[in-house]
């Protein structure tokens, strides 16, 4: 079954025309890359799919966003975003312990016995390989964490949600290169579980962990393929053009 | 002229501006603690007026005003968090919103004693709670309402967007967001906003002169709905209306109100300064 079943969505923010009938489908367990420059559209797209652009002004869009079957807008938006966690570019811990931030969204939807709230937030930091560094510290302030540490804490913490599907919107354009090995490690691992979208100006990161790729142009998809395809055999000329960096 | 010598001039008198001001306050508050400290004796703090307020001490007008001031905030701080928590969070920007602004600044510009006119006529003779610590509470309430209501918007718009964000993103609901994230890490704004709103609560006299304040009353009220004496109404009576007032127990009285006052400004600077340290972003 698809995930996301997204067709001829048009997104605009007041005169700006954001995202001009984008249809693609996010296929269950899998890592989908969305590439391209910078506002062709890729970060509204994500943000589509959880209805985290509803918090902007002037917004609207048409076409239909379906996940799983149903239309987004008919979901309730609260359950939807459970469901569909995001990990954003910049790491961002709550102001709350490193414990306390794993176990936010878990207990904002209910889960109140202390014992499963641990059980919870300690696998959810095994997931990110996170454990072993904080498991002694877990009561001190998220913002004492290095940049890197910060944001597998962020991916424990949309893991520790139990979502079905994670996005994850440029999650390394701040860290180091082994730092985003760890991260991408992490993903490979998730795909397992969960179904990942993944937005990345990074283009060689797209190619090492994405199963498909999508790239977006001035707020158009202009191509959609089999990763390992769209690197060799591009059908597009501006596909080629961005992924052997002539622009962008 | 050159233009060294026009920067040291606009210079000097940016500086001197400010050693006025700095010089003012400590002008005033020697003069009141030189005069005023000597007067102040546990009997002084503790006793009743006397010998029709040449004597004794000013005990009521400090039980008094700390009663008007704890009124003010009881009534205030709710509502006014509220409003706030509204205005910052819910409100969109449309004409309805620009008009509550507008009228909170307005609100925050009415003469003090134009508010003690109207608690005379909405709170002791409308609503019939007569002269009465009920009536003087309320109307110092809605005086500080606005300066509540500004500083605690302040204090949640303080708090970074990206926090209300990642809260949402999680699942968490708007409400959920406000009460688990934006409040918690607002609080010490709100707090302070509210202590500084009591200050100025606690030296007011006008809007409590038609209201609660009464000129003599050596005893404590026993209920919301008696007199009260409070020490700014006390110090003007004691210092234009009864003659023969030794000039100890007027400065003492000064010096009291300006102790009690300047106590609430400095707790407000503490936490102030607390939560600066401990700021985790």
């Amino acid at each position: 079954m698809v995930i996301f079943k997204v067709e001829s969505l048009d997104v605009r923010f007041g005169a700006i025309h954001a995202l001009k009938g984008v249809s693609i489908d996010v296929e269950p367990n899998e890592i989908l890359s969305v590439i391209g420059p910078s506002n062709s559209g890729k970060s509204t797209f994500l943000r589509t799919l959880n209805r985290m652009n509803d918090l902007q002004p002037h917004y609207r869009m048409s076409g239909t966003v379906a996940f799983e079957g149903q239309d987004i807008r008919t979901l309730d938006v609260e359950s939807l975003r459970r469901r569909v966690g995001t990990v954003y570019a910049l790491p961002l811990p709550l102001p709350l312990s490193i414990f306390d931030n794993v176990a936010y969204g878990a207990r904002m939807h209910g889960l109140k016995n202390r014992t499963k709230v641990a059980e919870r937030v300690e696998a959810a930091l095994r997931q990110a390989y996170l454990w072993d560094e904080v498991k002694d510290r877990l009561l001190e302030s998220a913002f004492k964490l290095s940049g890197g540490q910060q944001q597998r804490l962020c991916i424990a913490r949309t893991l520790a949600v139990e979502p079905e599907v994670i996005l994850f919107d440029e999650p390394c354009s701040g860290l180091d290169p082994i730092s985003t090995a760890k991260v991408e490690e992490a993903m490979l691992k998730l795909k397992k579980e969960y179904t990942i979208v993944l937005v990345t100006n990074n283009v060689m990161q797209a190619a090492r962990v994405g199963d498909r790729t999508a790239f977006f142009l001035s707020g158009e998809l202009i191509e959609i393929g089999v990763t390992d395809r769209i690197f060799t055999a591009p059908r597009d000329k501006r596909t080629e053009g961005y992924i052997s960096g002539k622009f962008g | 002229m050159n233009p060294h010598r026009t920067q040291r001039i606009a210079f000097s008198f940016l500086f001197a501006a400010n050693l006025l001001i700095v010089a003012l306050v400590v002008v005033i508050v020697v003069i009141i603690v030189q005069k005023g400290l000597p007067a102040i004796t546990w009997q002084f703090l503790s006793d009743v007026p006397r010998q029709g307020m040449r004597a004794g001490g000013i005990f009521p007008a400090i039980i008094g005003t700390l009663y008007l001031v704890a009124g003010a905030i009881v009534f205030a701080l709710p509502i006014g968090l509220l409003a706030a928590i509204y205005l910052s969070e819910y409100a969109k920007d449309n004409i309805l919103t620009r008009l509550i602004k507008l009228a909170i600044v307005n609100l925050a510009g009415v003469p003090s004693v134009v508010y003690g006119l109207f608690g005379l006529a909405l709170f002791v003779v409308f609503f019939k709670f007569g002269v009465s610590i009920l009536s003087g509470s309320l109307t110092l309430g809605i005086m500080i309402l606005p300066l509540i209501i500004t500083a605690s918007r302040e204090a949640l718009e303080s708090v970074p967007q990206s926090f209300r964000e990642v809260s949402l993103s999680l699942g968490a609901s708007k409400w959920q967001t406000i009460r688990h994230i934006v409040l918690p890490n607002a609080i010490p704004g709100i707090l302070t906003g509210t202590i500084l709103g009591l200050g100025r609560a606690a030296g007011e006299t006008a809007p409590i002169l038609f209201t609660v304040a009464a000129f003599y009353l050596p005893q404590l009220p026993r209920s919301i709905f008696d007199q009260a004496m409070a020490l700014p109404y006390h110090l003007y009576v004691i210092s234009t209306q009864v003659p023969n007032v030794d000039e100890k127990i007027r400065y003492g009285t000064a010096f009291v109100l300006l102790a009690l006052v300047l106590t609430m400004n400095l707790v407000a600077i503490i936490i102030r300064y607390k939560f600066r340290m401990k700021k985790k972003w």
